[in-house]
């Protein structure tokens, strides 16, 4: 059964969640993410599910870590200061493969930044934060629709790898409101998960949630089995979305709030007799570096438009590895890119002027 | 002839990595003692600190998890909801839970969470090599106090005990100690009450266990069990502080 | 009429359990476990009471008591 409504990008985020089979939500509460756990305190007791606001993030990831071990479905949310804080319990997660989703409604930095919304939680995201050597699995929605779309697809996809996944919005998506379909997901499959700490009834064996391997060769194991996993991951969760790649010369590379900017500009381009095209990653890690890469090879030049100094760039002129130029826009955290802006750099980058 | 005294069921069968004489052991015997005199061995789910006790879940027969530096109230309580009707402790050394994990304990005391906490104050940290804890003795030596922790910049012991006291929510909260076989009796007890309260679906229970380290004092063993008794006693009062019916599920 | 029995190769020698014995009968062995470690035994365990208050204090549930 299908519903049309409308809804701010934070209360999806709850929605989803829930629609997800996510009974378990720790939080505290930072702008502009407040809907989030708001939404959860009212939601949770309806479905029978338990919201706790926490101490503090440091805390809240820790009742996600417990919760997902002991095998349910658990999430909590954020902005940007209050990412920082999960740092060391998502390192703990990652080490521990369990299971479980945060979501960072991300604001400015550095320190306590801004509240506007911001891209610049990229590296953190997508290149650890915490101490390791992890991964997470990164979505970025780049609507309201999506934001529901890919909480689903977090749960299934760190139950699938038992691995945490990190839905990365930004303080626009998570305020803006836009219709959505709500569907309920008949059928969840919520895997079994034996490894969880359930109690050691009708025979069970001793189930140990566990990130030490203090013996050189044990964590050597450990890490090999992660970097395996994640190796599994890269070959098979890649999402992205493109839109005239093809017939383009010139590749817009932007995700999230950046994109849809970028959608207008690029439209504007076009009737100026541009030929552009946007390349919109879904998911920051895996990051698409084959796509890019072959548009690179068949001659595409890039332009780069992000809410920050300028971080996914790094992964973009990785993955075309010199093969061709990549520009970058970056608007500085406080602020989000008007759509002539971007036209601006659109244009500049055609004439081969360089931009920002 | 019978077998009066052995090992418990919920205590694996292995050797322990504790140093000779750390009464980490006897602690370690007597929550399992309890885990298995309440039958709820099958049922139990304990959460190991980080400190000497961080691989814990070798010792303890019953589901485990291992969490970060004083987050085992937190992770204990994510648990604890996730599955209420199992039984769910912690066990936590001084560093642990008097230092870097405040917030966590004092919170989830305050919540009422019904978890059972077993605390372990030695007044050092051991498993880093002797630094100054939370709850070392005024004048005590460790390795970063070195003339004696000065209360005038490095302040006093912290009793977590009495500090929990001050909450409306926990049910239970004692301090009891190891350091000889009648001490060691009254703190199964305690141990044992922490975890009927939980059986019962009372509140939160904290039992605070004064326990020796012989290698980071410096001492042989019985002279740290003696240590003890007369320098931490003075410090850290033994008693039952709080014992209510709580609320019944 | 009671006995103890010792864990020889998981005693630590820590001799917490000889200095509550209430009958003065468990010493320090000579001998050497394969740890290092002069364990500890009951010389004359006919004198043994089964009060159990050397197992109590062992850290390493080195001791069962039979009575």
């Amino acid at each position: 059964m299908a519903e049309r409504v409308m809804m701010k990008g934070n209360e999806a985020i709850a929605e989803g969640a829930i629609r997800a089979g996510c009974r378990f939500f720790f939080g505290y509460p930072i702008t502009p993410q407040n809907e989030v756990p708001e939404y959860m305190s009212r939601r949770m007791p309806e479905v029978g599910g338990t919201f706790i606001q926490a101490e503090s993030e440091v805390s809240a990831i820790n009742m996600v870590y417990g919760a997902a071990g002991a095998g349910v479905r658990a999430m909590t949310s954020s902005s940007s200061p209050g990412g920082s804080l999960k740092m060391e319990g998502i390192s703990y997660a990652a080490g521990a493969e369990l299971p479980c989703v945060i979501v960072n409604v991300s604001r400015g930095g550095p320190g306590l930044g801004g509240l506007s919304p911001s891209q610049s939680d990229y590296f953190q995201a997508t290149k650890g934060g915490g101490h390791g050597d992890y991964r997470l699995v990164v979505f970025a929605p780049a609507s309201v629709q999506e934001i529901i779309d890919l909480m689903y697809l977090a749960f299934v996809t760190a139950d699938k790898y038992r691995n945490p996944v990190v839905v990365l919005a930004d303080g626009l998506l998570g305020q803006m409101m836009e219709p959505v379909t709500l569907t309920e997901v008949e059928d969840l499959q919520i895997p079994a998960k034996p490894w969880a700490t359930t109690g050691m009834m009708n025979g069970k064996p001793q189930s140990v949630i566990n990130s030490l391997g203090l013996i050189g060769e044990e964590l050597e194991k450990i890490n090999a089995r992660l970097q395996k996993k994640y190796r599994e991951i890269e070959a098979n969760e890649v999402r992205f979305e493109e839109e005239g790649t093809e017939e383009a010369d010139l590749v817009v590379v932007a995700y999230g709030t950046s994109a849809r900017v970028a959608k207008s500009a690029i439209a504007k381009a076009k009737l100026a007799g541009k030929k552009v095209g946007l390349f919109r990653p879904i998911t920051l890690w895996p990051f698409p570096t084959k796509q890019l890469s072959e548009l690179g090879k068949a001659g595409k030049r890039f332009l780069v438009v992000e809410m920050s100094a300028g971080q996914m760039v790094e992964d973009v002129r990785l993955a075309v590895n010199g093969q061709a130029r990549v520009d970058f826009f970056g608007k500085l955290n406080g602020t989000i890119p008007s759509v002539n802006e971007v036209y601006d750099a659109i244009i500049k980058s055609f004439n081969g002027q360089g931009v920002a | 002839m019978e077998k009066v005294f052995g090992r418990p069921e919920a205590l694996q069968d292995r050797e322990m990595h504790y140093c000779p004489g750390c009464t980490h052991g006897i602690i370690h015997r007597l929550v399992a003692e309890a885990i298995d005199e309440l039958k709820i061995r099958e049922k139990t789910i304990g959460i190991a600190p980080v400190g000497c006790s961080v691989t814990a879940y070798n010792y303890f027969n019953c589901d485990m998890q291992q969490a970060a530096h004083g987050r085992a109230p937190a992770v204990a309580t994510g648990i604890k909801r996730a599955l209420p009707d199992r039984i769910v402790f912690t066990y936590q050394g001084d560093g642990d839970l008097a230092s870097i994990g405040t917030a966590e304990i004092i919170h989830a005391a305050n919540r009422g969470e019904k978890i059972t906490v077993i605390f372990i104050n030695n007044a050092i940290y051991g498993m880093t090599g002797g630094q100054m804890a939370p709850t070392t003795l005024p004048g005590q030596k460790t390795t970063t106090s070195p003339l004696g922790r000065d209360v005038t910049t490095m302040g006093y012991p912290v009793k977590m005990t009495e500090m929990l006291n001050t909450l409306e929510a926990p049910v239970f909260l004692a301090r009891v100690s190891v350091h000889d076989p009648k001490r060691v009796n009254k703190a199964k007890e305690a141990i044992k009450k922490a975890f009927e309260n939980q059986v019962q679906g009372k509140g939160f229970s904290m039992v605070e266990v004064l326990s020796t380290c012989p290698t980071n004092w410096g001492m042989a063993p019985v002279e740290a069990l003696k240590w003890l008794e007369a320098n931490m006693i003075p410090q850290f009062p033994l008693g039952t502080v709080r014992d209510r019916e709580g609320v019944a599920e | 009429m009671a006995q103890v029995k010792f864990n020889e190769e998981r005693c630590k020698g820590c001799e917490l359990c000889v200095s509550v014995c209430p009958k003065k009968i468990i010493h320090m062995a000579e001998r050497f476990n394969s740890k290092g470690y002069r364990p500890a035994e009951v010389t004359e365990q006919d004198q043994c009471i089964g009060c159990a208050f050397c197992a109590r204090m062992c850290p390493d549930v080195v001791i069962e008591v039979y009575k």
